[in-house]
């Protein structure tokens, strides 16, 4: 049995990790709201793009000629995954959650004797799968001096997948995220940005519209900034979602360590009254045998 | 009967402006100037750098635009873009900066005919702003 000293040092260490985790969650509590904010901010931005693209590609005049970022390049054999993370850890299953929607689409991907890319938004993501897939990964991008998720972070992510697949270097490309449906819910995504699919929408509008200039020009103009918009918007839902996972997780510590605070001081006040039983017990029997 | 429209600019982290007593926009359309009044027939289209005038009940409030996208329709104006500046707020030194890296971008070697016209028309709407 742990003496009383050891005891009461761990009592005491157990309260201040209590704290710490207290502030943190804190902390987090109030980045939420924010980054709660802007993400809902930010929808009806990505949603009008959606919009106008799904109403732009209904009256695309020939399917044969579109813009290869919209049709694919015809073959499905390289797929590159952009899988976003945080750059922090502390935050619950949040970063595991994603590589675990992850690691299923790659070993799916492989098994079907495709070609596998990676590239890694966020130093958390980076470093659980390069044990694994070390040599698929292609590229890293972390944002740790940006305190907020913002637009151009998004655009260099978006401007760097676009190159890369005018280079021919990918004919798939997928981002995993995190979306953001409440404090302790967060569902891993996995969505497909190139080529474009937009076959579970209908179209339901009989408006036809003006075009200036044409449909194809617009749409070369307008996939690559959709690109980055889907990607500035799984960072959003991304940085709201890890916050939501932090302050439950560390909600959660909070409370572990009220209980195991509780329970060591039990033990601790239990030792101590054993403690003195024992010296009574041994003075009476002393003196009764006098 | 009321010649006016509903506008409403949306920034990706955020709505920009939402007013609903429009009764004339002019926006830099790709393929020029873009009047757009009450009951403009529904029309997508993008925009290149320049200034979109708006006209309302409040007077003409003028802003600068680098890139985005619009469209009408019934009575309703959407547009989109990633950078977009109020002029009456907009600082000399903020609009000097934006002119400088234009002008950095333009001496650019590598850069194709239509991203040399687009950062043309950039510089040329920064200088008439000045």
């Amino acid at each position: 049995m742990a003496s009383l000293d050891d005891l009461k040092k761990r009592i005491a260490s157990v309260k201040s990790t209590q704290k710490i985790t207290k502030a943190m969650k804190m902390v987090a509590a109030a980045k939420l709201r924010r980054a709660q904010e802007s993400a809902e901010r930010g929808r009806p931005y990505s949603e009008k793009m959606n919009n106008v693209i799904l109403n732009l590609s209904n009256g695309i005049s020939d399917i044969e000629n579109a813009p290869r970022l919209l049709s694919g390049t015809g073959n499905d054999k390289i797929h590159l995954c952009v899988v976003m993370t945080s750059d922090r850890g502390l935050c619950g299953g949040f970063n595991s959650n994603i590589i675990k929607k992850a690691k299923s689409y790659f070993s799916k991907i492989l098994n079907e004797g495709k070609e596998l890319k990676i590239i890694t938004v966020g130093s958390k993501g980076n470093d659980q799968l390069k044990r694994s897939y070390g040599e698929k990964i292609i590229g890293n991008i972390s944002f740790k001096e940006s305190k907020n998720a913002n637009y151009f972070d998004a655009d260099k992510v978006g401007k760097m997948v676009i190159k890369k697949f005018e280079a021919g270097e990918f004919d798939v490309c997928m981002i995993f995220y995190n979306q953001f449906k409440n404090v302790i819910t967060q569902i891993p995504q996995a969505q497909q940005i190139i080529p474009l699919n937009n076959e579970k929408y209908e179209n339901n509008s009989e408006e036809s519209y003006e075009f200036e200039p044409d449909e194809d020009e617009i749409l070369s103009n307008l996939l690559p900034k959709n690109i980055s918009t889907q990607i500035f918007k799984a960072m959003l839902e991304n940085s709201a979602s890890e916050q939501g996972s932090r302050m439950s997780a560390m909600d959660n510590a909070t409370r572990n360590a009220g209980e195991m605070v509780d329970k060591l001081t039990i033990e601790y006040n239990r030792s101590r009254q054993a403690a003195i039983t024992k010296e009574l017990i041994e003075i009476i029997s002393g003196a009764e045998s006098l | 009967m009321s010649e006016e429209f509903k506008i409403e600019i949306i920034n990706p982290d955020k709505s920009f402006l939402v007013k609903d007593d429009v009764s004339e926009v002019v926006v830099p359309a790709f393929e020029g100037e873009m009047g757009i009044l009450k009951n403009h027939i529904s029309i997508i289209s993008f925009l290149k750098p320049g200034i979109i005038r708006i006209q309302s009940k409040s007077g003409e409030d003028k802003f600068y635009v680098e890139d985005g996208i619009i469209e009408f329709k019934n009575n309703n104006l959407s547009i989109l873009t990633s950078s977009i500046f109020n002029l009456n707020n907009l600082q000399k030194d903020k609009l000097q900066n934006l002119l400088i890296s234009a002008e950095k971008e333009s001496q650019r070697s590598d850069i194709d005919d239509q991203s040399k016209y687009l950062v043309d028309q950039k510089i040329e709407t920064l200088k008439s702003i000045n």
